[in-house]
């Protein structure tokens, strides 16, 4: 028989059991581990002669302790959404930084940005704060504020090097998303703005378990027009869908480039499959918008500037303020409380 | 250990995503193919594997053999125009529909890894290329790992690192640099790829993603750099639908003319049932990436 994954994964027991405090294990993990958290860890059968299984089976089983202290951490914060996409490079920082710039213009506003992407974080080099570290004090640590009400949490900041590769598997990744959420002072804020890496794996299943108890206001998943992307977009709302997140709306990223000399417009990552509107009626999600592609988007981010203050007579500026209100609207909330009218 | 019969083992590392390591994993597999190599695809990007797509055969299964799992054809050897044998393994052809999501956890990934290492009956290769997820996690760790372990002394090439100019770009692919330096993985050298963008009506061309970022790095890190590719709509167009790549009368590329090539009529080359291999010959990147197999091919086969 062809080797398959035909047997439909078990992925609705995966998400369904939240994150247990992990055993400390004697040795590596063997293949078919049904992993040491999991209900059946040290009683599955490919547990027999592991020399873990003793370890597993009577680590204590049951949800993590910690969920409950994550959610006293952030009860002050209103809401709290996630920017995803199955694929990479496709504008998921970018988006992130730009959307908690539109919600800080409001002064009433405080805005944080958590940075998931343990791996790659990209939000210090866009909000211009690569070189800040962590202040830690009794109530926790603090965010770097970028703004007066605009806060920011990422590895980057722990890191000795810029440089540096975090060569990090995936319990020890579980193991910082934890500490943001439940170490940080993030205090009263407004939003709560969760950005994360490609894919659908340990640090998306963790920021679903760890914030499922103190509720997420949905998902903003971003996407360039071309099916290679579109590909890989569908296996994330197919995650959100199984994991229970609302998806607030799906955002097309790079969608037309507009010659600077001739204002000739080409599609550089062309539609060929109708690009994110026909994914969205397809997946029956609503299209917030669609946002040309700016070179000065690009060079905005790797000054750190904000793209609203400085080109906002661009297309590119009036489109993703576009988007931006659709986000609350979709949140329910009066557009006006978000971006305040021009 | 199915390895063993391949003469060199090259990964397509990036710490960022999007950038094109799969594009450029295509690409240097069908110019390693059109310089008469046996070549072999691995697709370790479990979670968001774009390698079926690339190729043009989602639609197609692994089958099992008793040397192991048989990996996908793309085509076979053709002596008379010199082209080697291509062939394709990712997570995409095991999948039952091609939207469900993979969610796993490290451990399972692991698992993963080590049996498409392990498991899949390549036969003879010249070169086998790995493409891999963006990052520095379980896939890469594993990786290094297993290929660590199980591969022949001299095996193992070393790691095309691809990049786009722009610096939030080119700061996670620092890392992963690092992350080679660490694990004794030998840098061949970097793309930068999406370094500019030339516009079909006037020919200007706009650094869509800045430009000269990559081969900075590649300075600072003393590794080499392999060249800049731009991006051409035409070659995300052959992928996409499998058209021809056609392009207006004058372009030249690397002082050859390929403009206003139709190859019969253009409306009809949509459903050109030609080979992937030939249709790229006609698109402007082919040259380009000719120049980067000759010099991967090289570094590699000098070392050996």
């Amino acid at each position: 028989m062809a080797p398959s994954l035909e047997v439909p994964e078990p992925v609705e027991e995966v998400l369904s059991h939240p994150i247990k405090a992990a055993p400390k294990l004697v040795a590596p993990e063997p293949e078919h581990c049904p992993g040491p958290e999991s209900e059946t860890a040290g009683k599955a059968d490919s547990c027999a002669g592991c020399p873990n299984q003793a370890i597993c089976a009577s680590a204590p089983k049951g949800p993590d302790p910690d969920i409950p202290a994550i959610t006293a951490r952030l009860s002050g914060i209103k809401h709290k959404v996630l920017v995803l996409s199955g694929k990479g490079g496709v504008g998921k920082s970018t988006f992130t930084s730009l959307l908690a710039h539109a919600f800080a213009t409001n002064p009433d506003n405080t805005v944080g940005i958590m940075d998931t992407d343990i791996c790659g974080p990209s939000i210090p080099k866009m909000m211009g704060v690569e070189a800040e570290t962590i202040h830690v004090s009794g109530g926790g640590w603090s965010p770097v504020w970028v703004l007066d009400n605009l806060g920011v949490m990422s590895v980057q900041f722990m890191l000795p090097n810029r440089d540096d590769a975090v060569i990090w598997r995936g319990p020890k990744k579980n193991g910082l998303i934890k500490q943001f959420l439940k170490d940080v002072e993030w205090g009263d804020m407004d939003f709560l703005l969760v950005d994360t890496p490609p894919g659908t794996s340990d640090e998306h299943l963790s920021v679903n378990s760890f914030l499922k108890e103190s509720g997420v206001d949905g998902a903003v998943v971003l996407t360039t027009p071309q099916e290679v992307a579109l590909l890989d977009v569908r296996k994330e709302i197919d995650f959100c869908r199984k994991a229970g997140i609302k998806v607030l709306g799906i955002v097309e990223n790079m969608s037309g480039f507009v010659c600077p000399k001739c204002t000739h417009e080409s599609q550089i990552f062309q539609a060929t499959t109708g690009g994110a509107r026909a994914l969205a009626k397809e997946m029956n999600i609503p299209f917030l918008g669609a946002v040309p592609l700016d070179p000065r988007i690009g060079m905005a981010s790797d000054y750190g500037e904000s793209f609203f203050d400085a080109w906002p007579d661009s297309p590119a500026c009036t489109a993703l303020k576009g988007v931006v209100r659709r986000v609350g609207e979709e949140m329910g909330l009066k557009a006006g409380s978000v971006l305040p009218e021009d | 250990m199915s390895l063993d019969r391949i003469k060199h083992i090259v990964l397509i590392l990036s710490g960022k995503g999007g950038v094109g390591k799969s594009s450029t994993t295509t690409q240097l597999a069908l110019s390693l193919s059109l310089a008469g190599k046996s070549v072999g695809v691995l697709d370790i990007d479990l979670t968001g594997p774009s390698i079926p797509r690339l190729f043009g055969i989602e639609s197609a299964k692994v089958t099992q053999a008793p040397g192991g799992w048989v990996p996908v054809p793309v085509h076979a050897a053709d002596p008379a125009t010199n082209t080697g044998a291509l062939s394709c393994m990712s997570l995409g052809f095991l999948l039952r529909e091609r939207g469900d999501a993979v969610v796993w956890r490290g451990p399972k990934k692991t698992a993963m890894v080590r049996q498409f290492l392990s498991d899949v009956y390549w036969g003879d290769l010249d070169y086998l290329l790995i493409d891999t997820p963006p990052g520095t996690s379980d896939e890469h760790i594993s990786l290094a790992e297993t290929l660590l372990k199980t591969a022949l002394p001299g095996q193992v090439a070393g790691a095309v690192v691809v990049t786009t100019p722009q610096a939030v770009a080119t700061a996670d692919v620092r890392k992963e640099l690092n992350f080679c330096a660490k694990t004794g993985i030998n840098v061949i050298g970097v793309v930068e790829n999406m370094s500019g963008f030339v516009c079909p009506n006037c020919s200007e061309c706009t650094n869509v993603f800045s430009k000269g970022g990559g081969e900075v790095m590649a300075q600072e890190f003393g590794v080499k750099f392999l060249g800049s590719v731009p991006i051409d709509p035409q070659f995300v167009m052959l992928v996409e639908t499998g058209r021809r790549p056609v392009y207006p009368v004058g372009t030249e590329v690397n002082g050859l003319d390929i403009g206003g090539q139709t190859h019969g009529n253009p409306a009809a080359d949509v459903k050109d049932p030609e080979q992937l291999v030939r249709k790229y010959q006609s698109c402007s990147l082919c040259p380009l990436f000719g120049d980067i197999t000759k010099a991967v091919t090289e570094v590699v086969e000098g070392r050996v």
